[in-house]
């Protein structure tokens, strides 16, 4: 569904991150194109989180650089987000003594611009932008269904409301490009389902999505594109089939050279029945099953 | 304001009738026990007027006698009210038994407190008339009856709608209470500090009564219904206070906490908003008062000018946010604890440079030790603030001129606090002290917000320094160190802070009332006031770390719509107790 012509919202190019000794991400090149979801899987420690950190502007890469829409990112958080690109945090980073509301609000900053002195003297202007911010953010808050807690404690939120809330904050600045860090992680079914919903909601209104996370079905119901990273490098990169039938992917994630595993066409076969209501419905990789029990297990203990 | 009967309540008391005959019983006699109290202050407690306060007279209550009858009588009232007693009822909005145990246990130690005082003052029991030991009998029993009574605490009632005058009418009556409350006890005698201590015990169990009995809320729900009339209150209250003082160190002790209120309400922005540690606050209070003492024409003055008051003031706020800039641009772009340490080396720099810019050591500035004395008083429009005046008949002095011209300052500060804590930076700051990664994932530079947080305190500081020079007619250095047993010092107002509440408004201000007031008035503890702020402390962290008046934020943990998801929602139901005691 994605014409690789167009020009990407986001280039990272050998995009290298060392802490000391520890090559955490090593040059790793990732293109993300407009209208795009593409995962971003890898087993623990393999340096997702690192490499997101490194695009947002949190860690200075040590070598390599990330564009935005072709202009090279300082690397600042604020001027990351300001150029267009939002994101989530793994460990729920939410402003915990803040209304739902709120956090959504303080999403907006980099989309307004009143300062200190219209804050003060409280002009019509003044008023506008900040009815408008509301509006936006209920808004915000209508779509990711958060809006009937809208005057709650972050904090109270029940977990899976949390990530919710944290995705409608990051969209309140209205950005280009939305980086999902493990979005499900501690959900129960019923609550990874919607959220791949809003995943593809989001991709529908024109956000391109960069998400990492561990369970398989989830990515590869939802990815345009998968890459795999593992021990920093980008190991594989391309389509769910291809991405579920390479060998080195399945030895990295269970540490063992694949061999063709008995009864995994039987397991294909009730995941492709499982997932076949999906529009993405493309899970014909054979060993997928196990690569999912593994790693959720592994997400459980991460968390 | 009858109880809504539609209500659920948890324990089977929503009904009077349907009480048992045992929990009535324990209602009645402490009801009986509260009137014994009151009749027990009618009676002579001691023999002789060498105690304060005069409780000799047989027929009428005097001194700390007025106390237990006041708390004796709200005994009395909250048991009839449990009782079911019509009329009475809106007093228990959400229970009476803690209420009454607070009460009972508040006139308990009033009067203990008294009868011990006098045989502890004038040596011996024997000092005791028979109404002294009638008291501390009478006042016994409630205690232990209403710790026999079962809790009847249920969520808030709903009342019925009043109509919109009777509302308003009751905020007035509100703010009318607040302003005797803190009238009494700022009149109180400093000479002895017992009237003072039988006082604040009293206020502080009355206040937590208050609050469980679920009026508090009551009364902070009118207030936010009302809010244009709950400000005209406030503000008028404020205004007239020094009208109902009849001595000047009564409103001297106003002027003072008015200034070191608004000082660290400036502090809060700095502090509570944006979680920005500020130990040397009170050197950006000096580099105000400092500069406005020198363009003020002082004969003592090196600099040879006079500015009008309001050229005075800007100056000093001015060169205040200078100052703030330069130590904020360096510091602020760290993280951690780097700013702590740097405002409170500047703070201890402000005051040694003063002290050494005196043309023997340094050029010469500020006379050094000596500091800039005769500031010229103020007089604005032909008004001298020096002389008393007449207004209506109502007479103000000296003091009351500047209380006023302080008090001017305070709404301006408040009105800062609010608007800018309610909006766009306003929440860029919250974030920022929440989780400054996240903040600037969201797109905030950190470190221009935390500078205009920082610059803008340090302004306010200056602005308040600047009026404070005036009113002293004296600036030294030694009034700018980091701790010490005089406020204002940055010790006091962070304490103040912390103590009142971050974030808030009503915070600091009840913070440095108290901190302010308690010294003053109890002069036996001035040496120990370091010892005593730490124990406070202490005992704050431990039992209430989110200080006296809570945050909005934080009282939405105890919203009725949030409580279906609350983890571990503990007990409290705190409203903003600061809001009567805030325009002191
Ligand atoms: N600030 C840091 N300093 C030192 N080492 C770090 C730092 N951040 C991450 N690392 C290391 O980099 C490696 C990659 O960590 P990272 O968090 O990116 O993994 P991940 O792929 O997100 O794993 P997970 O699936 O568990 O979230 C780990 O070995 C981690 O210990
Ligand atoms: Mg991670």
């Amino acid at each position: 569904m994605t014409t690789t012509t167009t020009s990407p919202v986001l280039t990272a190019t050998g995009v290298t991150m060392r802490f000391g000794g520890l090559t955490a991400v090593q040059s790793v090149d990732l293109d993300v194109h407009p209208g795009e979801i593409v995962g971003l899987i890898g087993p623990n420690g393999a340096g997702k989180t690192t490499f997101f950190n490194c695009l947002t502007g949190l860690y200075i890469p040590t070598e390599g650089s990330v564009a935005y829409e072709g202009t090279v990112l300082p690397p600042k958080p604020h001027l990351v987000t300001q150029a267009g690109i939002a994101r989530t945090f793994q460990n729920i980073r939410l402003f915990a003594n803040m209304t739902v509301l709120e956090n959504v609000l303080v999403g907006r900053h980099t989309r307004t611009k009143e300062g200190l002195w219209s804050a003060l003297l409280r002009g019509p202007g003044f008023k506008r932008a900040e009815a408008a911010s509301k509006a936006r953010a209920m808004e915000l808050l209508e779509f990711t269904g958060l809006a009937d807690k809208a005057d709650h404690l972050s904090r109270n939120l029940p977990y899976g409301e949390q990530r919710k809330l944290e995705i409608a904050r990051a969209l309140a600045s209205d950005p280009g490009l939305l980086l999902l860090d493990e979005p499900t992680a501690g959900m129960n079914p019923q609550e990874t389902r919607a959220t791949e919903e809003l995943v593809f909601a989001i991709r529908d209104l024109g956000t391109a999505v960069l998400v990492i996370e561990h369970d398989m079905r989830f990515i590869f119901n939802l990815c345009d594109r998968v890459a795999v990273l593992v021990q920093g490098q980008k190991l594989v990169e391309g389509t769910s089939e291809v991405v579920q039938s390479d060998e080195r992917v399945i030895a990295a994630y269970l540490g063992t050279p694949f061999e063709g595993a008995p009864g995994a066409e039987e397991a294909a076969e009730v995941e492709a029945a499982e997932a076949g209501a999906s529009e993405a419905g493309a899970t014909t990789g054979a060993p997928q099953d196990e690569t999912q029990r593994g790693t959720t297990a592994r997400t459980e203990d991460g968390q | 304001m009858t109880t809504d009967k539609t209500q659920p309540t948890p324990v089977n008391e929503a009904e009077p009738g349907a009480t048992a005959p045992r929990t009535t019983l324990l209602r009645a006699l402490t009801a009986a026990g509260g009137a014994a109290a009151v009749v027990s202050t009618f009676l002579a407690w001691t023999w002789t007027a060498e105690f304060p306060g005069d409780l000799t007279v047989y027929g009428y209550p005097g001194g700390l006698q007025l106390l237990t009858l006041v708390l004796g009588i709200a005994t009395a009232l909250f048991a009839l009210a449990a009782l079911g007693l019509k009329g009475l009822r809106w007093l228990t909005p959400s229970g009476s038994t803690q209420a009454l145990r607070m009460l009972a246990l508040g006139t308990f130690a009033v009067t203990w407190f008294t009868v011990i005082a006098i045989a502890v003052d004038l040596d011996g029991l024997v000092n005791l008339e028979p109404g002294g030991w009638i008291a501390a009998v009478a006042t016994a029993a409630p205690v232990a009856t209403t710790f026999l009574l079962p809790d009847d605490t249920r969520p808030l009632c709903r009342p019925e709608k009043l109509p919109s005058w009777a509302d308003i009418l009751i905020i007035a009556g509100v703010f009318a209470l607040g302003l005797y409350v803190v009238n009494y006890g700022i009149q109180t005698d400093a000479d002895h500090p017992e009237p003072f201590i039988g006082y604040l015990i009293a206020v502080a169990f009355a206040a937590v009564a208050l609050i469980k009995a679920g009026l508090v809320s009551r009364i902070s729900e009118l207030t936010s219904a009302y809010r244009s009339t709950t400000l005209v209150a406030a503000l008028i209250t404020a205004i007239v206070f020094p009208f109902f003082q009849d001595k000047s160190s009564f409103t001297e002790l106003g002027v003072n906490i008015a200034i070191f209120a608004t000082v660290a309400l400036g502090l809060n922005i700095v502090v509570g908003l944006a979680g920005l540690l500020d130990l040397g606050y009170v050197a950006f209070l000096g580099v105000g008062a400092y500069t406005a003492a020198l363009v003020s024409g002082s004969t003592a003055s090196t600099i040879d000018v006079r500015f009008p008051f309001w050229a005075a003031v800007i100056t000093g706020g001015v060169v205040s946010l200078i100052f703030g800039v330069v130590i904020g641009a360096p510091t602020l772009r760290l993280r951690g604890d780097y700013l702590a340490i740097v405002t409170l080396g500047f703070g201890e720099i402000f005051r040694l440079a003063m002290l050494n810019l005196d043309g023997t050591s340094g050029p010469s500035v500020t006379n050094g030790p000596d500091g800039i004395p005769n500031i010229p008083p103020l007089e604005i429009f032909g008004f001298n603030f020096n002389d008393d005046h007449s207004i209506g008949g109502l007479s103000l002095d000296s003091n009351g001129n500047y209380y006023l011209l302080m008090l001017l300052v305070t709404i301006v500060v408040v009105l800062i606090f609010s608007r800018a804590g309610n909006s766009r930076i306003g929440r860029a700051w919250v974030a920022i002290r929440e989780d400054e990664t996240a903040a600037t994932a969201m797109g905030i530079n950190g470190f221009r917000v935390k500078l205009v947080a920082f610059a803008l305190g340090a302004t306010l500081a200056g602005v308040a320094g600047a009026v404070w020079a005036h009113f002293q007619s004296t600036v030294v250095p030694e009034q700018y160190v980091f701790a010490g047993p005089v406020p204002p010092n940055s010790t006091f107002l962070v304490a103040a802070v912390i103590l009142g509440g971050m974030g808030t408004i009503g915070g600091p201000l009840l913070g440095a009332t108290l901190l302010y007031l308690i010294p003053k008035k109890l002069e036996f503890l001035q040496d120990y006031q370091l010892l005593a702020f730490g124990i406070a402390l202490i005992l704050l962290m431990r039992f209430r770390p989110e200080g006296i008046v809570p945050n909005r934020r934080q009282q939405l943990e105890y919203h009725e719509t949030g409580q279906l998801d609350v983890p571990g929602a503990t007990g409290l139901k705190d409203g903003a107790v600061g809001v009567t005691k805030a325009e002191a």
